[in-house]
């Protein structure tokens, strides 16, 4: 299978894992990426803060490229630029002064048609089957606690991914890998998001809560879509346990890891260890259950 | 939105966010689930009440319009299909262009910093983006503790990426965003 | 033909504008008219005089009157007609008033407008024929579909004059969902000790045909003359044997597999069930779903210990026809589901409050339901979770209602005043309890309404936060509730024991089936429309169809009562006459021309088209033509614009008439 791939400025940088776990658990379900040539930044949350127009026209020139480089599917495998270029075409399309603005400024027309998938539709497209038929480590006993965050289910009307509040498709990816996800009640609370760099004591608030809640039901692992949410949930969180003593560290991945670690990856390969939360612990526990399936 | 004689601010929030502020019945859901809120100093319902009664400097200079993270709870949970969320962004956006002094200093310095890496290299570029947050802000110190582990792991780079149509995103970026938030 | 005209000033009216008594001058010169007079008002007694002693004296065969709308007086004037002799079908208005003196200002071509048009139907009543209005007999019998609180009163009012009604009721029992309800605002009587004698009285009326655990499949007709086909469903009992005693539902071994409707979901019922103790008829039901014999044959041990030999396995849904003049529809309302709705249904559910997630979350009935003695829990307040005693309940009003993203844009009504009961009942019931209520505004505009909600805050303790939730989530056996005040402007968490939400009244499912069966005009929420919003609220757009309750929109027990009453007024008045009379200005064919392509039937809106054999002296059938049932048709004149070979006409607005009318303006030109 052959998809656009739209990186995003994250991949590249501060979620290199992201980016290599992905291009490598591919691999082995034959699916190919192609990157779209010149891609810029999405804007992220700055350039929606500054200017309504740039939040539009930034995601448009790479919708414009990809459409231009002959793609009908991209992926945006971070939740941000994905939420970003789902926007985009959704206003595009329903709000001609904006489409004419756009226009006007990238000094291209706009034309529609292009599917944008996310992380979890992508796994979806190649088939959750697939994903099965390639486990090869035993991950039965591993707890999944799936946090979505914000950007990739809401607003609910443009994305039209799962339903915002109670969402269940990340759990099917996992469970196709072996392992069990949990039920808690965080899956969908914002873990303080752009706000890591600003006002970090923001984060790391609401980033506290996630972790206590993840743990709180029992869960071994926190697997995301998102590098922000990963980077505020990993990143940051020694420094939570450092101001707020008496918590466990709990590991935080991305959902290709996790599919990467069921298909019997290279763990350096998959990115694993360029966490900041040490995930040695949970691998050591895979190894000694690796079965033949 | 069928109002005439609307006041020019109102206007502007209609024409950047397709919405009408007197949708709003003033519930609180969107206050109630905001998880930002205990930082704000007006409730998010509270600043849209301000922009419906005409206080426009009240709503400009509330911390909120600058620390709402963008998480969309407010949004997909309203009611009456209203976005808070977008409305904070219109009113980052009139804040910058009417020239009035961010009452947050830290989160739109951030997001100047973080432009201005996009506008030189078309991406994002970390090194370049915490250099010019930290020289803005004078907290030479923050995240210190995480830069080894950073560095040592790969993750941030020492030269940009840039892109081939820098010139494009300059223009862009120069022409969509005003005041002073450039 | 001798024809009078009579122009009406109105006062000032036309006066004002139109030259009156030029316009009677002018109209004297008309061709083929006799007498023309003009007066301050036509319509008052001595105008009326006028134009009987005219018609007397001049021997007038027609009549045109030159003043208001045919709205307001065509009544008028043709009824002073007729009694002077005249056919009421030979009167014509032209409107002065409405088409001529209310929209110009220049009064001399406002006069000779006031001219043309009076002229114009001076020549089309030359070619008015006497039409005789058309009579329809009434079947003087009622038909209430719904044996709730609204259908029992409409039943026994009508019953009580005297006609009898046939009552359909799709549960197995009448009562509906007021037989539910613990107790009934604001006067908290229990709902059910008022509610159930007037049950008994349905039952043992000698008048009242009950017919329960049946429905409407099929209606044809008009008014005064319906032919309703309802289907009986089986309930596997012979109701003229069973005796009620109960004894089979004692037996029934299937006790926990089926959760009890008249419970909301909170208890079970055996697979042969009675709805609850009171219930009328007292005739119990197999579920064949979960029945035993009916899924593997074993079992029968209800019909074992059948005193009676009630039970009947082989009983199928009967259909029985009945024939009545007017229909009552009270079908009454459902609450709005929570839940996730597949993307194409614009209601998606409020996943955010955990409702069918978390059992301690529950809606209004359920509440009733606890609450009431004759509930799971016998009145004990306890919760659906771990049967504890709840020391903290949140009640959030308005879900789903004032909602325009995931319900219904509209207010239900009745929230408000329930949800202040519920509080109440609660904090009678539990006195170091705790109760909360989320509200955005108060609406208690009823009699003692807004006292009863004061009651509950001032007296009972309940307190009120003006404010919505967020977010519910479980900790720990406690429901966290995420809730803003926004009068402080300050964060309301609450951990509560038990959530209620008061969710959005919205129409029965299968309502809009129902409307269709009756063609009757119904809303984008399945509620049944009146005729008039204001001046007719029990009826439909279909004459001798009524309605009343909350089949038509959110409405309270009272006011569903008062309506009730209201429509079986409106069925008593039609009961009135044996005959209905009915405008005859209705389509008629012309069977000789006509080809019998019958696209008249197909534009039709009131399927009052139907296909007529033509045969020959030897019963050949020579061809097929189509036929105009003038009790159905409305006179809009679709059919006579359709008919390719000018076959059909409206009786009235014939061909001739009209082009009289257009010719003698053109002429003009």
């Amino acid at each position: 299978m052959n998809f656009g791939y739209y990186p995003g400025c994250s991949l590249s940088g501060t979620a290199k894992e992201f980016n290599l776990s992905l291009k490598e658990v591919l691999k082995n379900l034959d699916t190919d990426l192609q990157e779209i040539n010149d891609w810029c930044c999405c804007g992220a949350s700055s350039a929606h803060s500054a200017s309504h127009l740039l939040a539009i026209a930034l995601p448009a020139r790479n919708l414009m490229l990809a459409k231009e480089q002959g793609m009908t599917e991209v992926v945006a495998p971070c939740a941000a630029c994905f939420n970003r270029l789902k926007v985009s075409q959704h206003e595009l399309k329903t709000d001609e002064h904006i489409r004419i603005k756009t226009e006007e400024l990238l000094e291209t027309k706009y034309s529609d048609g292009l599917e944008v998938l996310n992380l979890i539709s992508l796994f979806q497209k190649i088939g959750l089957d697939k994903i099965k038929s390639h486990n090869k480590i035993d991950i039965s006993h591993l707890n999944v606690a799936c946090y979505y965050g914000c950007l990739l289910l809401r607003p609910y009307d443009i994305l039209k991914f799962d339903d915002p509040e109670k969402p269940t498709l990340m759990e099917e990816v996992v469970k196709a890998t072996g392992a069990k996800p949990v039920d808690w009640n965080f899956k969908v609370e914002c873990c303080g998001a752009a706000h890591s760099i600003a006002h970090t004591e923001i984060v790391e608030n609401l980033s506290m809560k996630i972790l206590d809640d993840a743990v709180h039901h029992k869960a071994d692992v926190i697997v995301v879509a998102c590098p922000m949410c990963h980077s505020n949930l990993d990143m940051r969180q020694k420094n939570i346990i450092k101001h707020n003593p008496g918590r466990m560290e709990i590991p935080i991945l991305y959902l290709s890891q996790l599919i990467g670690l069921s298909m019997g990856l290279n763990h350096k390969k998959l990115g694993l260890d360029l966490h900041f939360i040490d995930t040695a612990p949970l691998i050591a526990s895979l190894i000694e259950k690796e079965v033949a399936v | 939105m069928e109002n005439n004689h609307v006041h020019p601010t109102i206007q502007k929030i209609i024409n950047l966010t397709n919405q009408d502020p007197a949708n709003c019945y003033q519930c609180g859901k969107c206050s109630a689930g905001c998880p930002i809120r205990d930082y704000f100093d007006d409730a998010p319902n509270r600043v849209i009440r301000f922009v419906q009664l005409g206080m426009y400097d009240r709503a400009l200079k509330s911390k909120a319009i600058w620390l709402c993270a963008g998480c969309q709870t407010c949004s997909s949970r309203c009611p009456q299909n209203f976005e808070p969320a977008k409305f904070m962004d219109a009113l980052r956006e009139i804040a910058a262009e009417e020239g009035v002094t961010p009452s947050d200093k830290n989160v739109q310095k951030f997001h100047k910093a973080f432009l201005n890496q996009i506008r030189n290299n078309g991406r994002s570029f970390e090194l370049g983006l915490i250099r010019d947050y930290k020289l803005a802000t004078g907290k030479l110190f923050q995240d210190i503790d995480a830069a080894p582990t950073a560095i040592l792991k790969g993750k941030i780079g020492f030269t940009p990426h840039k892109i081939k149509d820098t010139k494009k995103i300059k223009s862009i970026i120069d022409k969509a965003v005003k005041g002073n938030t450039k | 033909m001798r024809i009078g005209v009579f122009i009406c000033h109105c006062g000032e009216n036309i006066g004002r504008t139109v030259d009156c008594p030029s316009v009677a001058k002018a109209c004297a010169n008309f061709s083929g008219v006799v007498h023309a007079e003009d007066y301050k008002y036509m319509c008052s007694d001595p105008g009326q005089n006028l134009i009987k002693q005219a018609i007397k004296e001049k021997n007038l065969d027609a009549v045109v009157v030159g003043s208001c709308s045919p709205h307001m007086h065509e009544k008028t004037f043709r009824k002073a007609c007729s009694d002077a002799g005249i056919n009421p079908y030979l009167v014509e208005m032209a409107n002065l008033r409405e088409h001529c003196s209310w929209i110009h200002d220049d009064v001399p071509l406002a006069t000779k407008k006031a001219i043309d048009l009076v002229r114009m139907l001076v020549e089309k009543v030359k070619f008015n024929e006497p039409l005789i209005p058309i009579r329809v007999p009434v079947t003087k019998r009622a038909l209430v579909i719904g044996g709730g609180i609204s259908g029992i009163q409409a039943s026994l009012d009508i019953a009580n004059a005297g006609y009898e009604v046939v009552l359909v009721e799709k549960e197995p029992s009448i009562g509906g969902h007021m037989s539910q309800l613990s107790e009934t605002f604001p006067t908290l009587d229990c709902s059910q000790c008022i509610l159930t004698p007037r049950m008994v009285e349905v039952y043992q009326h000698p008048r009242i045909k009950l017919m329960s655990y049946s429905e409407v499949e099929n209606v044809e007709g008009f008014i005064g003359n319906f032919s309703v086909t309802i289907r009986k469903k089986a309930r596997s009992v012979k109701d003229e044997l069973c005796t009620g005693c109960g004894l089979c539902v004692q037996k029934c071994p299937i006790k926990k597999v089926a959760l009890s409707d008249f419970d909301e979901g909170l208890a079970t019922r055996p697979a042969m069930y009675v709805p609850f103790p009171q219930a009328v008829p007292n005739i119990p039901v197999i579920d064949r779903s979960v029945c035993t014999y009916f899924k593997t044959g074993k079992c029968q041990l209800c019909k074992k210990v059948c005193g009676r030999e009630a039970i009947d396995f082989e009983q199928q849904d009967q259909f029985i026809k009945e024939d009545v003049g007017a229909i009552i529809v009270a079908t009454g309302y459902k609450l709005y589901t929570i839940d996730k709705k597949p993307d194409d249904n614009p209601i998606k559910g409020y996943g955010e409050y955990g409702y069918g997630k978390y059992k301690n979350v529950i809606n209004g009935l359920q509440f009733e339901r606890i609450a009431s003695a004759s509930g799971p829990s016998s009145g004990e307040m306890i919760r659906p979770s771990d049967k504890t005693v709840p020391k903290k309940i949140v009640f959030i009003q308005c879900v789903g209602s004032r909602d325009e993203s995931k319900g219904f844009s509209y207010c239900s009504k009745i929230c408000c005043m329930y949800t202040a009961k519920h509080a109440m009942l609660y904090k009678h019931k539990v006195h170091d309890g705790e109760a909360y209520v989320f509200y955005m505004d108060i609406r208690a505009g009823g009699k003692n309404y807004d006292e009863f909600v004061r009651r509950a805050i001032e007296e009972d303790g309940v307190k009120y936060i003006r404010g919505r939730v967020s977010k519910i989530f479980e900790e720990n056996g406690k429901l966290i509730v995420k809730g803003e005040d926004t009068i402080a402007g300050v964060r309301v968490e609450i951990d509560a024991d038990m959530v209620v939400l008061a969710t959005a009244m919205t129409a029965q499912s299968d309502s809009s089936k129902l409307a269709q069966t009756l063609s009757v005009s119904y809303d984008k929420y399945g509620f049944i429309n009146e005729a008039h919003p204001k001046l007719k609220p029990v009826e439909t757009s279909t004459g001798g169809i009524f309605i009343a309750g909350a089949c038509n929109a959110p409405r309270d027990i009272p006011d569903s009562v008062s309506m009730a009453s209201a429509a079986a007024a409106k069925a008593l008045v039609l009961f009135g006459s044996d005959v209905l009379e009915r405008e005859p200005v209705v389509a008629k064919v012309n069977e000789a021309t006509c080809a019998g392509c019958f696209y008249c039937q197909k534009v039709c809106a009131y399927n009052a088209v139907e296909q007529k054999e033509i045969k020959d002296r030897q019963g050949n059938v020579i061809k097929v033509v189509a036929y105009v049932n003038s009790g159905l048709c409305q006179g809009c004149g679709t059919c006579n614009a359709t008919c390719p070979s000018k076959s059909i006409e409206l009786l009235g607005f014939k061909d001739d008439q009209i082009y009289a009318q257009i010719n003698s303006f053109a002429e003009v030109f």
